[in-house]
């Protein structure tokens, strides 16, 4: 399968979304990312039983979070998926990517490079 | 005479041994006097005794005493409550001294509705003392004519002390016995939470007489006529300790609407006569709320009239 | 232990709106297991606070320190080289943390991040409950192990009263009715007796109500040694 997925995305691999801290999802966003999303197993099939669950009250909370100082929380987004969906994961990569430019760019860059 | 305890009418007259009636009156949200007057005139001559509510559910209104002066100057006997949610041990026993110089001779000792129901529940509760201990405290200051930190007290107050009573709150096997702690602690008389639910109330009754608490205590039976199934519906669902019975609900639903008032009261009445026979019970406490100016014509066809003069 | 939860960020950030340069201080107490105050909590709470300035475009520096604990002094002591080069502290420990840092660095503005809750535990991960008042005169031993003073919604001594119903209070459905507890348990031990007679008047002096409280213990003050 040579499927092709938006360049605009920069993959970091972890063993498990369980690893997923809610500080790399906040200093991705604090760094200038435009959003963030976290590519987790199907629920009920984690590896490790329930990584993927843990992730997705981590997203949640960042998401409250970020609402809360005015950031659109839908840059922070969960989704799930197997191993074996290639075709899947080039779709969400795209959805993601769509729904980032609705946005717009993050708030939070350009005073950065401020 | 001198063995009374406080010579208030409705202890002479639970003495006498007649069948006690007394009704009860919120104090308004406000200082209107006037109103207060009005109400007043439904009950007098129509009951023994009057309880005058304590910021009732924890909404503030004028306060029991002031109400409780009031009602004497027009000629009627309160029921002065009092609950420990507001008050301080020092500014419960001022109080008592003042409601006792003000001509207040029967005090309902209540821990009071949590503020949390109420229109400040920002409130700090006091909760210095709780009900049981209010009671022991007035009795103390009647009985032993001493504070609670045991400083004698020039003149004391003689209160006839009364307690409450829900047999219809949990855990049910142990309210028997928290009664008797009641009893033990001074109470004088208990008037009950209203009473629905005749069955289990029939066999607390029972509990109670085979225990001897009605020989060291009267036992007043609240009662509370429902103006419609709404009023039964809501009392079932969201007033904490209520015991409402689906029948009583379906017997005020299975009228016209408004025939519900009528079926109320008739229910309430077949209440008092099922507790003048009862075994125990030494009276009937009539709450009929915010419905006042219904207790002539309750009192009439529950037969209770002419109050006795002792 | 002592719990606390985290103050609003609308709250905090308000705190620090004039501020630039910040420091956040932990503490690895209570609050660190309560997940309120430790080194994670602190580190969450500088990155979201970055965040909502830079939105702003008004950028705020903020460094973090995680103290062994915000209640003795020799610790407090530990930020003493590094303090003024902040404009402002925020404290992220009980209510006991702010104030020792304020009167260790009487010059400085010092910020509490939390709000102190209750002393309890936690019934499951995540959740904590109340178990004491801190009343300074304990008599658990009385109410078959169970505190009314701090578990009650009126402190009864003489409970329950006529608002329990089905095990639980009547203010609302979460808050277990504590002495619908003390007495199934008192019954189900054939100890009902113990619950017969009228418990007396708790004596206040030793709770807050006696004023400030301390606690000398003789034989470790230094000057005695």
């Amino acid at each position: 399968m040579r499927l092709s997925y938006p360049a605009d995305i920069k993959i970091i691999q972890v063993p498990c979304t369980g690893r997923v801290d809610i500080l790399h999802l906040l200093n991705a966003i604090e760094d200038g990312a435009d959003g963030v999303y976290v590519a987790g197993c199907l629920e009920g099939e984690c590896h490790y039983i329930k990584g993927n669950i843990k992730a997705k009250k981590k997203v949640e909370y960042v998401k409250k979070t970020l609402a809360e100082v005015g950031i659109e929380p839908e840059r922070v987004q969960m989704f799930n998926l197997s191993s074996a969906q290639g075709a899947r994961f080039a779709e969400i990569a795209n959805e993601m990517v769509d729904k980032i430019k609705e946005l717009g760019p993050t708030p939070i860059k350009k005073n950065h490079a401020a | 005479m001198s063995d009374l305890k406080s010579g208030s009418n409705l202890e002479k007259v639970l003495k006498a041994g007649h069948f006690a009636f007394t009704g009860e009156c919120g104090p308004p949200k406000g200082a209107d006097v006037e109103h207060l007057k009005e109400k007043f005139q439904y009950l007098k001559g129509n009951v023994d005794a009057v309880n005058v509510t304590d910021n009732q559910t924890a909404v503030v209104r004028m306060s029991s005493l002031a109400a409780s002066k009031l009602m004497i100057d027009e000629g009627l006997e309160p029921n002065f409550q009092m609950v420990t949610r507001d008050r301080n041990r020092l500014a419960i026993m001022s109080d008592i001294l003042g409601a006792y110089a003000l001509g207040i001779r029967n005090m309902l000792c209540l821990s009071g509705d949590h503020q949390t129901f109420g229109n400040n529940p920002q409130a700090k509760n006091v909760h210095d003392i709780d009900s049981m201990q209010l009671i022991a405290l007035v009795k103390k200051m009647r009985d032993e004519e001493k504070f609670m930190n045991d400083e004698d007290i020039d003149v004391a107050p003689k209160m006839f002390i009364g307690a409450a009573c829900n047999p219809f709150a949990d855990p049910y096997e142990y309210r028997v016995y928290r009664l008797a702690n009641k009893i033990e602690a001074g109470a004088d008389f208990i008037q009950t939470q209203c009473i629905f639910n005749m069955d289990k109330f029939r066999d607390f009754m029972k509990k109670a007489v085979d225990m001897g608490l009605h020989k060291k205590c009267y036992i007043l039976a609240g009662v509370t006529p429902m103006k419609n199934a709404g009023m039964a519906n809501f009392m079932s669902k969201f007033v904490p300790g209520m015991d409402i019975p689906a029948s009583i609900i379906k017997r005020l639903k299975g009228v016209d609407k408004k025939n519900q008032a009528e079926e109320g009261i008739k229910f309430a009445l077949e209440q008092v006569e099922e507790f003048k026979e009862m075994k125990g019970v030494a009276g009937v406490h009539m709450m009929a709320i915010e419905w006042e100016h219904m207790v002539p014509e309750i009192a009439e066809r529950a037969k209770v009239l002419p109050r006795p003069v002792v | 232990m002592i719990v606390a939860d985290q103050k609003s960020l609308k709250e905090i950030l308000a705190m620090v709106k004039d501020n630039k340069k910040i420091l956040i201080v932990g503490c690895k107490g209570c609050v660190t297991v309560c997940n309120v105050g430790g080194l994670k909590e602190v580190e969450i709470l500088a990155s979201i606070m970055k965040i909502a300035r830079k939105k702003q475009g008004n950028d705020i520096d903020i460094d973090i320190k995680v103290l062994e604990r915000q209640c003795d002094n020799e610790y407090v002591a530990e930020i003493s080289d590094i303090i003024n080069d902040y404009e402002a502290v925020i404290s992220l420990a009980c209510g006991v943390g702010p104030q020792f840092l304020s009167e260790m660095y009487k010059e400085k503005i010092i910020y509490p991040g939390l709000n102190t809750t209750f002393f309890g535990g936690a019934t499951e991960h995540g959740v904590w409950e109340e178990r004491c008042a801190g009343c300074g005169s304990c008599a658990i031993h009385d109410f078959a192990g169970l505190c009314p003073i701090a578990r009650c919604a009126k402190s009864l001594m003489n409970g329950p009263c006529g608002g329990s119903s089905d095990g639980v209070c009547e203010i609302n459905k979460d808050t277990v009715c504590i002495w619908d507890t003390i007495v199934q348990k008192k019954i189900k031990a054939g100890q009902l007796e113990d619950l017969i007679g009228v418990k007396g008047l708790k004596n206040w002096r030793t709770a807050r109500d006696g004023g400030p409280r301390r606690s000398i213990r003789e034989e470790l003050v230094q000057g005695n040694i």
